[in-house]
C-alpha cells in the first residue's frame, strides 16, 4: 500500500495540500473526462458525428447569409472555410464555457457525497470540448485540402490561440460554475451569453470590418483575439492580426483566468453547505 | 502520536440560517451545528456515532470525509482515508456495469491499476458477470446495489468512514454488508460508522460516541452509549405511584397503591431489553378483613392490542385465601427473551371473591423494550411480531445415516 500519509483538516484548508491533492486525484480527473465522452453519445445513431454536425450547420448558414447575400469580406479566403475557421475555437469555447458552468451543479451528487477538489469537475468537462475541438479541427483540416489552401509556417501559431480560448473559457467557466451554485439564474444566463457572443465575436464575418476607432473596444472580448488569429494562421490573404487587440485579449483572458480559479477556490470550502 | 489514526480537536461546524420576520425584514443567526468536539482516535477502533436526529453526526462525518469544511479547529486523519457516504456514488445510468466499476472505483480513491486486479473478484462478489456490459438502468434494483457494494467492499482504506445508509437493500443484503464491515474491522482498520442502527453500533463497534445538540455527551464503551440515548430517547414510564386514595384504582375489597417495574435488586431499570428478565411488582392495600383478592397483568402492544396477560391464580402464598387488612406486594416475573422489542403499555386489574368484582386499568405503565444483542447471532434486522422467544433449533443430515 502506500506510504502513511497525514491529511489535516482544517478551517480554510491548505492551499499547498490542496494543489497537492489535485495532482494526487488525476485519475479521477480522467475519469470524469471519460464518463463525460462516453455519457454524451450514448444511444446516439450518429455517435460523435454531432459534435461536427453543429459547427458545419451554422456554417453554412452563416456562409449563405454573409457571405452570399450580404457579400461580406473574407480577406481572399473562400467564405465556407472563414466561417470554420472561426467556428471551431468559438464552439470550443462556447461548448467547455457552458458544459463547464453547468458542471458542478449536473455533479452534485458526487460534490456531497465524495472529496476530491472540486476543480476536477469544470476540468473533466473542458477535456471533453476539447475533445470535440480535435475532431472539428480534423474536419477543418479536410475543408483546407478540397480548397487546396496550405496553411503556411503561421499553423504553429494555432496552440497558442487554442491555449487563449481555453483559458477564457476555463476562467468565465469556473465563475459561472460556482456563481451557479449560489444563484441558479446562472443556468439562464449561460444560454444568452453563447448565443449573442456569437454575433459579437467575429464569427460570421471578419473584425476588419468593424470602424477602426471601435477596434480596440471590440478587441476587449477575448474571443476576437483568437478567431483573428485562427483566421491568420492558417487563411493567410489578408487575414491580419490587430496587435493591440490581441494583447488587450490576452490581458483581459488571463486576468480572466486568475479570477475565475481565484473566485471558485473561495467558494469551493462551502459548496457542499449550498447545493 | 504513534498508534493514532484520528485526532479531532475542537472542531465546530457554523452554519448561518437567514430568518424572516412577519414585517419582511430579513435576518441572520449563528447557528453551530457542532461544538467543541474532541477525539483521539486510534488505529483499528471502531468507534460508533450516535444521536438523534439533528444532533450532528452527518456534519460530522462530512467534516471528516472532507466535503466540507469545519468552522474551527483541526483535525488529523493519518493513512488513507475512504468515506462511503453512500453506495454507488459516481454512478451514472448510461454506463455499463464495467465502466461504472472503474468509474466508481476512482471515485472512492481507488487507482486504476488497483480497479483491475481486484475487477474479477468484485464482479464475482456482485453476481453481475453476465450484465457486465448492460447499462446499469437496465438493471434490477438489487442487482445495482450489490455491484455498488461490491465496488466499497473492495476498498482498502487504512480509515474507513461510513454512513449508515449503508443499511439499504434487501436483508441478505445488509448483512453481506454488516458482515462485510465487521470483517473490516478485525483486519486492523480504523472504522467510524454513523448508525440509527443501535443494536448494529452495538454488535460492530468497540466504543460510540453519543452527539446531542451538536455536543458530545458520552464517549465510552458501545453498550453503555447505546444505553444512555434510549434512555434519553425513550419516554418511560416505569413506576406509578397514586397518593391520592380517592383517584386509585379499586374495588370493594382493594386498592392500588403502586405499579412498578423493578430488576431483581429492586432498582428502576435504566432500560429494558428483550434478552434480560424484568419483574412487575403491584403494591396495593386490602381495605378490609377476609378479603380476597386477585390480579391480573394485560399487556398491549403499541397499537393498543393485546399481547397477553396473566393472572395470579396459580400463586399459592395468598391467591384464594381471606387476607386481613394491609398492604400486600406481588412481583410476577416477566422472563427474557418473551417480548419483542418495541413499544409495550401494561393495564393491571384487580378482581374480588367474583370475577365480576373487577377494577380495569390500561396504560398504567409505558415502556420500550430495547434490542438486546445476545440472541441476534449474526442477524441484524428487525425481528417481527410482538415476541420474540428464544427457541431450541436442531439440523441433522439425514440422506446419510
Amino acid at each position: 500500500m502506500q506510504e502513511t500519509r497525514e491529511v489535516v483538516i482544517t478551517p480554510g484548508g491548505d492551499e499547498k495540500q490542496y494543489w497537492r491533492d489535485l495532482w494526487r486525484y488525476r485519475e479521477l480527473f480522467l475519469f470524469i473526462a471519460w464518463r463525460d465522452l462516453l455519457v454524451r453519445y450514448k444511444q446516439t445513431a450518429f455517435g460523435a458525428f454531432w459534435s461536427v454536425l453543429r459547427p458545419l450547420a451554422t456554417m453554412v448558414v452563416f456562409a449563405v447569409i454573409f457571405g452570399k447575400l450580404a457579400d461580406l469580406p473574407s480577406g481572399g479566403a473562400p467564405y465556407p472555410l472563414f466561417v470554420y475557421a472561426a467556428m471551431i475555437p468559438w464552439q470550443f469555447f462556447a461548448g467547455t464555457l457552458s458544459e463547464s458552468g453547468n458542471s458542478l451543479l449536473s455533479n452534485t451528487h458526487l460534490l456531497t457525497k465524495i472529496y476530491f477538489p472540486r476543480l476536477i469537475v469544470p476540468a473533466g468537462s473542458m477535456a471533453v470540448g476539447f475533445a470535440d475541438f480535435l475532431v472539428s479541427f480534423v474536419i477543418l483540416i479536410l475543408m483546407m485540402a478540397w480548397y487546396r489552401i496550405a496553411p503556411g509556417w503561421r499553423i504553429a501559431a494555432i496552440p497558442f490561440f487554442v491555449l487563449l480560448a481555453f483559458l477564457s473559457s476555463a476562467g468565465l467557466g469556473l465563475w459561472v460554475a460556482a456563481l451557479n451554485i449560489r444563484y441558479r439564474d446562472y443556468r439562464f444566463i449561460l444560454p444568452f451569453i453563447v448565443q449573442y457572443g456569437l454575433y459579437v465575436s467575429p464569427v460570421g464575418y471578419g473584425s476588419s470590418i468593424v470602424p477602426e476607432k471601435w477596434r480596440f473596444i471590440y478587441s476587449l472580448n477575448p474571443m476576437v483575439g483568437v478567431i483573428d488569429g485562427f483566421r491568420w494562421a492558417l487563411l493567410g490573404g489578408s487575414n491580419r492580426i490587430y496587435w493591440h487587440g490581441l494583447l488587450a485579449s490576452t490581458g483581459i483572458t488571463l486576468l480572466l483566468f486568475v479570477l475565475g480559479v481565484r473566485y471558485f477556490r473561495s467558494t469551493e470550502r462551502t459548496m457542499a453547505d449550498l447545493l | 502520536m504513534s498508534g493514532m489514526a484520528i485526532r479531532i480537536e475542537n472542531i465546530g461546524k457554523k452554519y448561518l440560517i437567514r430568518h424572516k420576520a412577519a414585517d419582511g425584514r430579513a435576518s441572520t443567526e449563528d447557528f453551530w451545528a457542532l461544538r467543541d468536539i474532541s477525539l483521539d482516535i486510534a488505529k483499528g477502533e471502531r468507534v460508533g456515532i450516535i444521536g438523534p436526529n439533528g444532533a450532528g453526526k452527518s456534519t460530522l462525518l462530512k467534516i471528516l470525509s472532507r466535503i466540507t469544511e469545519p468552522s474551527t479547529g483541526r483535525i488529523t486523519l493519518r493513512g488513507s482515508v475512504s468515506s462511503l457516504l453512500e453506495v454507488g456514488t459516481g454512478f451514472h445510468p448510461e454506463l455499463t456495469g464495467r465502466e461504472n466499476i472503474f468509474l466508481n472505483g476512482a471515485v472512492l480513491g481507488m487507482r486504476r491499476a488497483e480497479i483491475r486486479q481486484k475487477f474479477d473478484e468484485i464482479v464475482a462478489f456482485a453476481e453481475v458477470e453476465k450484465f457486465l456490459d448492460t447499462p446499469v438502468k437496465h438493471y434490477s434494483s438489487g442487482m445495482y446495489v450489490r455491484l455498488a457494494f461490491a465496488v466499497a467492499a473492495h476498498l482498502e482504506p487504512d480509515i474507513l468512514v461510513v454512513d449508515e445508509v449503508l443499511a439499504v437493500g434487501d436483508i441478505s443484503f445488509q448483512r453481506k454488508c454488516l458482515g462485510k464491515m465487521r470483517d473490516v474491522g478485525t483486519e486492523g482498520r480504523t472504522v467510524l460508522f454513523v448508525s440509527h442502527n443501535l443494536t448494529a453500533v452495538r454488535a460492530l463497534c468497540n466504543r460510540a460516541i453519543l452527539l446531542e445538540g451538536g455536543a458530545m455527551v458520552f464517549d465510552g464503551d458501545a453498550p453503555e452509549a447505546t444505553g444512555r440515548y434510549l434512555a434519553v430517547s425513550t419516554d418511560n414510564l416505569l413506576v406509578r405511584d397514586w397518593g391520592d386514595v380517592s383517584e386509585a384504582p379499586s374495588n370493594h375489597s382493594a386498592t392500588l397503591e403502586q405499579v412498578a417495574i423493578r430488576n431483581d435488586a429492586g432498582a428502576i431499570p435504566a432500560g429494558i431489553y428483550t434478552d434480560a428478565s424484568f419483574n412487575v411488582e403491584i403494591r396495593f392495600r386490602v381495605k378490609e378483613d377476609d378479603a380476597s383478592v386477585g390480579l391480573t397483568i394485560n399487556f398491549f402492544d403499541k397499537e393498543g392490542d393485546s399481547v397477553f396477560n396473566t393472572i395470579n391464580n396459580l400463586e399459592s402464598d395468598w391467591y384464594g385465601k381471606p387476607m386481613p387488612r394491609g398492604v400486600y406486594r406481588s412481583v410476577c416475573r416477566i422472563p427474557a427473551n418473551l417480548l419483542n422489542n418495541g413499544r409495550f403499555s401494561i393495564g393491571v386489574n384487580l378482581f374480588g371473591r367474583s370475577f365480576s368484582d373487577a377494577c380495569v386499568t390500561t396504560d398504567v405503565l409505558r415502556f420500550e423494550v430495547l434490542d438486546g444483542p445476545s440472541i441476534r447471532g449474526d442477524y441484524f434486522n428487525e425481528f417481527s411480531g410482538v415476541v420474540r422467544p428464544l427457541l431450541p433449533w436442531k439440523t441433522q443430515r439425514t440422506d446419510v445415516s
